[in-house]
This record gives structure tokens, C-alpha cells and sequence, in this order.
């Protein structure tokens, strides 16, 4: 009987995670869109360059942390190899591109 | 399966199992036999080269096909022997040293051999027609003006096995980190387990910069787009970042695991536990980072600037630190241990100052300065070979050595063993120590002649010498399989009576589910612990209970057909557009099977109880 109890219990708890989730889920994908649209206008408006590329990076950047954080579940508990992992690919990417702009295009 | 698996079958119906096989232990006999046939390609090529060079204007091969020659042996020696040889090691090794029953992604992992066995194979159908010329660096724009069709089978090839690889490397990655046995945490792991976490991730972030760079170039010469052409606003040099972005990891690639396997053997034939572990878990993960961020130490003398070729010199000495601990380590393990001389032992032994000195002339090399000397000449040639022949080689062989009891069930014999090291690490000095002084003397590599009477007769004759003991020794070797596997004395489960790690608790060869009950690991060198408490075997984590295994598929076989069709056509579709038929008929079969492997579920088998109880242990 208390063990059926607790299972109903835990049950619930997990239903509200799960629909906090979800609301995440749907907020941030829901500003992934925003921000696409964003940086389209900003294109289609002809906004001078010197202003639309830094706002579309900046978009761009806060796009990725959304992919990553909760599409890909990186801020998740239990999730800490596979974050290390993509932190490492992150980090050499990062470090490439900076080395291309510096030596090879600059 | 299991005990039945044991009476005799038909050829097709061994075949047919080869062929479907999920197995990660025969898998990893595939890809070790898929190498090794490769490695005898690339050996072939590499004693051409020695006898064109034996003496002054030979004309043995004209001077379009030793290009042809140079750039084969490099790029097969690399991609198709070294590379698959290791990682049919890890395939069979890694699962057992972590009490795993398979691979994360059995399917996956099928796939990714047949993917480099094909990838291999188209590379070398272009004997028939005209191989890859512009080195195996296939440096722009050199390669982009090549005629023929030799560099597009060099990018289709390699495109295609390098898929295979980079799916064998997020495989173990998965694998390591999800599936080992219980009490087995990070730091219990096995050295050659670490070595293979490590060298996977070094796959997972290195091989898309060779991917991304082999698409440009494909594109460039198949489709008229000029990334590396400067006539058109293109940069050669991306084409050199990008591969070495690459291939400097790759080197790594090619030694971590075997910094592996001289950790495992060391122990085993010293009787004593590795000395330093954390440290050599540690080194190992300063070199896979160090690794990615030397890469320009191939290109000093492209003109990046005195301050890129400084940081990238500074970066390049660091990694001697690391590697230094890893050698000392070594040392400190062989002190004082109660030490068993055999061929495993004697390859890892010879290891060790045959590696010191490619390494010490890698510092040489990355002094930038002296660089401008040494760059492209045969310096180069002595400084790697010593790092991949008496690193890389003298590794799989003595991993073969040692590990042959566990995968085959039988030891390969004594005496033709130490009969082929000595004769091959006679011959690998002989070859490659005078290299060293051919190019200080100013001796380019990559060169088809080279002039009379200039102080390089003598050296070239010996390093040609040279060449042909390493050839005798290999084919000791051969002889040595073949006499082993028709009467080779049988193995016990642990077959060296010194094993410490989990491997060694199973029967040699495993049964094709590794452990009845998975083992509960209880700390470093878990068998050892047993055997120092007295207990015969590992003491089990679970009841015996039904076992859940995959089953046999067909589709990456025909996956890999597929993709290959498609990439002859690609390679044919530049002269005639009727090739496309080929591009698209083989994308559509393999689409279709991928389609048909992921609408047709495949829940596996499972092993009952019943059958493993009477089997026994």
C-alpha cells in the first residue's frame, strides 16, 4: 500500500519535471525561431553591415547555447561526459577558426 | 550458437557468418587481417622504392610511377595498415579488458570496418588506372593539377574509410563510457581501455578537418569550384592547414593505443603493477590535448610568420614532457620487476630507445629554425619512421604477440618470433639511422634519383639492405601465423600465468558473449587482486541470467557497396556524364538500406538460461 503510495508520488514529481521540461523546451524553441527571424529582417531591412553582423553573431552565439544546453541536454544531471566531450570540440573548433583568421586571412 | 558454433559448418555457411558478423572480437580479427593484408601493399611499395634507390640514376621504376609508389605507401601504410590493425586490437581487446558482451553500436561497428575495407580497396583499384601522385600530404595545388583520376580515387577512398573510422571511434567512446562492468570506474580502466578512450576522441575531432578538407578538394576537381586555387581567390595553404589539422592527431591516433599496449605488456612480463598510473592516464590526456594545437610544425617553412612558428615550436616541445613521464614510467615499471624475456616483451623493449630517438629528433625538428635545414629532406623521413615503425609497428606486433593466446586460443611460436624481431629490428635501424645523415647531407625526399658520387651511394645501399632484412622478418612472421594456426600449442585462460587484467579471466578465445556473468571489478588489475586472494577467477556481479546479444546484419556490407558504386561514379561522372547512373543507383541502394535497417526492428537474441548452465564456465 505506502509502496504504491510512494511510486504515485514519485510518478507526480516526475510529471511536473517533465512538463517544466517541456515549457523549457518550447520557450527556447520558440526564441530559436524569434531569433531567426530577427536576423532576417535585420538583412532584409538593410541595416548597415557594420550593426547586422555583430547582432546576427551575437544571436548565433546564444542560438548554440540553446542547441546545446537544452536540445542536447548539457545542463542535464548525468550528462557530464558527453558535455566534457563537446566542451573539447568546442574549445578546438574555436581555437582552428582563431588561427585561420590570424595566420592564414588576416 | 555457443556450443553448437563449435561442429563444422559449410564454407558458405562460414562465409555468410563472417560476412553478417556484429561481433566486436571478429570484427576486430577482420579488421586486423583487413590491415595486415594492406600492410604487406604498402611493405610491396616500400621495397620498390628501397630498390630504386639502392643506387645512383636507377632506372628500376620510371619516374611517374615512383611518385605513384611514395604516395601508396605513405597513404596505405597510414590509412589502411597502421590505423585498422590498431583498431581491430581495440575491437577485440577493449570490450574484454572492460567485462563488456559487445560493442555499444554492434551494427555501427560492422559498418565501419566494411566502410575502411572498401574505402582500401578502391584506393588501390587505381594501380589499374593510374594511382594518387602528389604524395600522401596530397598538398594543393599540386594535387588539384594532377591528371588523371589517381587523386580522385584518393579522395573517394579515403572519404569513404575515414566515415568508417570516425564511426569506430564514437563507438568505443560510447562504449567505454556506458558499458563497463560493475566496480569498473574511470580510474580501474586498463591502460590500453584509456588509451583507446582517448585515441577515440582524438578520431571524433580530428577526422572531420580530413573530411571537410577531402570535400573541398572533391569539389575543386570534380565539380569546378576553386577553394585552393589562387588564380581564382583561393588559398593553397587551407588545404595544409586542414590536413594537418588532421594529421597531426592522426599521428597520435596511431601511437596512443600503443602506448597502451606496451602498458599492459610491461606489467604482465614484469610481474609488477604499472608504475604512475594516474600520471600515465594524465600524460596521456596532455598529449591528445597538446596534439591539436602543433599542427603548423608542419608548415615553418610556408611562411606563416616568425611569431605562429614560435608558438607552434614552444607547443610541439612541450609534448616531450608528457612523453617523457610515459617513458619513465616504462623504466621504473621494468625496475626491479622479476622480468620474462619473450617476443612481445622484446618488441616493447626494443621500443623504447628506437621511440626515444624519433623523439629527440622530433625536438630537433620542431626548433623552427633548424626546421628551414631538416624540411623536406630525408631527416624528416629517419625522424617519422622512427616514431611510426619503432612506436606504432613494433607495438601492433607486440600486442599481437601477446594477444594472440587470447584471440586465436593458441601462442604463436617462440623462437620464429625472436627470429623475426631481431631481423626486422636489425633492419629497421639499418634502414632508417643513415636516413638521418642522407638528409643532413642535403638529401631531398620524395626525389626519384639522386646523383653519383655525392656522399649518398653508400648510405642509400644500406638503408636498401636494410629494407630487405625488415622484409625478412615480416614474412618470418607470416610463416610463424600460418605454422601456428595449423599446430600451435594451445592457450589456457591466462595464457601468460601473469594477466592482470580482465581479459585474462575468460577462456582464450572468448565465447562470443566474453562473460557469462559480468565480472564485479574491485579495483585496479581486478584479476590480479583475485589471483592475491586466491580466488581461481573474478568473482561474478549478477546471477547466471539469460543473455541479450545483437544479431548478424547484411546491410553495412551492402551500405558499403553501395556508397562505393557511388563513389566510382563520382570519380568516372568528370569525363562522362553516364557515371551518374552509378552515383545514383548507388546512393539509392544505400539509402535504401540504411532506410530498411531503421523501419525493420531488430530486437536481437537472447542466450537462456538453461543453455548457459550446461555449458559450464
Amino acid at each position: 500500500m505506502t509502496d504504491e503510495m510512494s511510486t504515485r508520488k514519485i510518478n507526480s514529481f516526475q510529471k511536473q519535471k517533465n512538463k517544466q521540461e517541456m515549457q523549457r523546451m518550447v520557450v527556447s524553441f520558440a526564441l530559436m525561431i524569434i531569433f531567426t527571424l530577427i536576423a532576417f529582417a535585420l538583412v532584409m531591412l538593410e541595416v548597415p553591415s557594420t550593426y547586422v553582423i555583430p547582432i546576427i553573431l551575437l544571436l548565433a552565439f546564444v542560438q548554440v547555447g540553446f542547441q546545446f544546453f537544452y536540445f542536447m541536454h548539457l545542463k542535464d544531471k548525468g550528462h557530464e561526459v558527453p558535455s566534457q566531450i563537446i566542451y573539447g570540440g568546442v574549445f578546438i573548433t574555436v581555437m582552428v577558426a582563431l588561427t585561420f583568421t590570424v595566420i592564414t586571412w588576416w | 550458437m555457443g556450443m553448437t558454433s563449435a561442429q563444422k559448418r559449410g564454407f558458405g555457411a562460414t562465409l555468410w557468418d563472417w560476412l553478417t558478423t556484429v561481433d566486436h572480437k571478429k570484427i576486430g580479427i577482420l579488421y586486423m587481417a583487413g590491415g595486415g593484408f594492406f600492410f604487406l601493399m604498402g611493405g610491396l611499395e616500400a621495397v620498390i622504392i628501397r630498390i630504386q634507390l639502392m643506387s645512383p640514376e636507377n632506372n628500376f621504376i620510371s619516374a611517374g610511377l615512383y611518385n605513384e609508389m611514395i604516395t601508396m605507401h605513405g597513404t596505405t601504410m597510414i590509412f589502411l595498415a597502421a590505423m585498422p590493425i590498431l583498431l581491430g586490437l581495440m575491437n577485440f581487446i577493449m570490450p574484454l579488458q572492460i567485462g563488456a558482451r559487445d560493442v555499444a553500436f554492434p551494427f555501427l561497428n560492422s559498418l565501419g570496418f566494411w566502410l575502411f575495407l572498401f574505402g582500401g580497396v578502391l584506393l588501390n583499384l587505381s594501380w589499374f588506372t593510374g594511382a594518387p601522385d602528389a604524395g600522401w600530404t596530397n598538398y594543393a595545388p599540386l594535387s588539384i593539377q594532377s591528371p588523371g583520376h589517381g587523386i580522385d580515387f584518393y579522395i573517394m577512398g579515403l572519404q569513404l574509410s575515414g566515415a568508417g573510422t570516425l564511426m569506430g571511434g564514437i563507438n568505443f567512446i560510447v562504449t567505454i563510457v556506458l558499458m563497463r562492468a560493475p566496480g569498473m570506474t574511470y580510474m580501474r580502466m586498463p591502460l590500453f581501455t584509456w588509451t583507446t578512450f582517448v585515441a577515440s576522441i582524438l578520431i571524433l575531432f580530428a577526422f572531420p578537418a580530413l573530411t571537410v578538407g577531402l570535400f573541398l578538394m572533391m569539389f575543386d576537381r570534380m565539380f569546378g569550384s576553386a577553394f585552393f586555387d589562387a588564380a581564382l581567390g583561393g588559398n593553397a595553404v587551407i588545404w595544409q592547414h586542414l590536413f594537418w589539422i588532421f594529421g597531426h592527431p592522426e599521428v597520435y591516433i596511431l601511437i596512443l593505443p600503443v602506448f597502451g599496449v606496451f602498458s599492459e605488456v610491461f606489467p604482465t612480463f614484469a610481474k609488477k603493477r604499472l608504475f604512475g598510473y594516474t600520471a600515465m592516464v594524465f600524460a596521456t590526456f596532455l598529449i591528445a590535448f597538446l596534439g591539436f594545437m602543433v599542427w603548423a610544425h608542419h608548415m615553418f617553412t610556408v611562411g606563416l610568420g616568425p611569431v605562429a612558428n614560435s608558438i607552434f615550436a614552444v607547443a610541439t616541445m612541450a609534448i616531450a614532457v608528457p612523453t617523457g613521464i610515459k617513458i619513465f614510467n616504462w623504466l621504473f615499471t621494468l625496475w626491479g620487476g622479476s622480468i620474462k624475456i619473450n617476443s612481445a616483451m622484446l618488441w616493447a623493449l626494443a621500443f623504447i630507445p628506437s621511440f626515444t630517438i624519433g623523439g629527440m629528433t622530433g625536438v630537433m625538428l620542431a626548433s623552427a629554425v633548424a626546421d628551414y635545414q631538416y624540411h623536406d629532406t630525408y631527416f624528416v623521413i629517419g625522424h617519422f619512421h622512427y616514431v611510426i615503425v619503432g612506436g606504432t609497428v613494433f607495438g601492433i606486433l607486440s600486442g599481437l604477440h601477446y594477444w594472440w593466446p587470447k584471440m586465436f586460443g593458441k601462442y604463436l611460436h617462440e623462437g620464429l618470433g625472436q627470429l623475426s624481431f631481431w631481423t626486422f629490428f636489425v633492419g629497421f635501424h639499418l634502414t632508417f639511422f643513415i636516413q638521418h645523415f642522407l638528409g643532413l647531407m642535403g638529401m631531398p625526399r620524395r626525389y626519384w634519383v639522386f646523383l653519383e658520387n655525392q656522399g649518398l651511394d653508400t648510405g642509400n645501399l644500406i638503408s636498401s639492405i636494410g629494407a630487405f632484412f625488415m622484409s625478412f622478418g615480416v614474412i618470418v612472421f607470416l610463416i610463424n601465423i600460418i605454422l601456428t594456426t595449423i599446430k600451435g600449442k594451445k592457450a589456457p585462460r591466462d595464457a601468460w600465468g601473469s594477466g592482470r587484467t580482465l581479459e585474462w579471466s575468460i577462456s582464450s578465445p572468448p565465447v562470443h558473449y566474453n562473460y557469462k556473468q559480468l565480472p564485479l571489478v574491485r579495483g585496479l588489475d581486478p584479476l590480479w587482486i583475485e589471483k592475491m586472494e586466491g580466488n581461481k577467477n573474478m568473482t561474478p556481479a549478477e546471477p547466471v541470467d539469460e543473455i541479450h546479444m545483437p544479431n548478424g546484419s547484411i546491410l553495412p556490407l551492402i551500405i558499403t557497396i553501395g556508397m562505393t558504386i557511388a563513389s566510382y561514379g563520382f570519380i568516372y561522372q568528370t569525363g562522362n556524364k553516364l557515371w551518374l547512373i552509378a552515383v545514383y543507383s548507388g546512393m539509392a541502394i544505400a539509402l535504401i538500406s540504411m532506410l530498411t535497417r531503421s523501419l525493420k526492428d531488430d530486437h536481437g537474441h537472447h542466450i537462456p538460461k538453461e543453455e548457459l548452465e550446461r555449458i559450464g564456465d
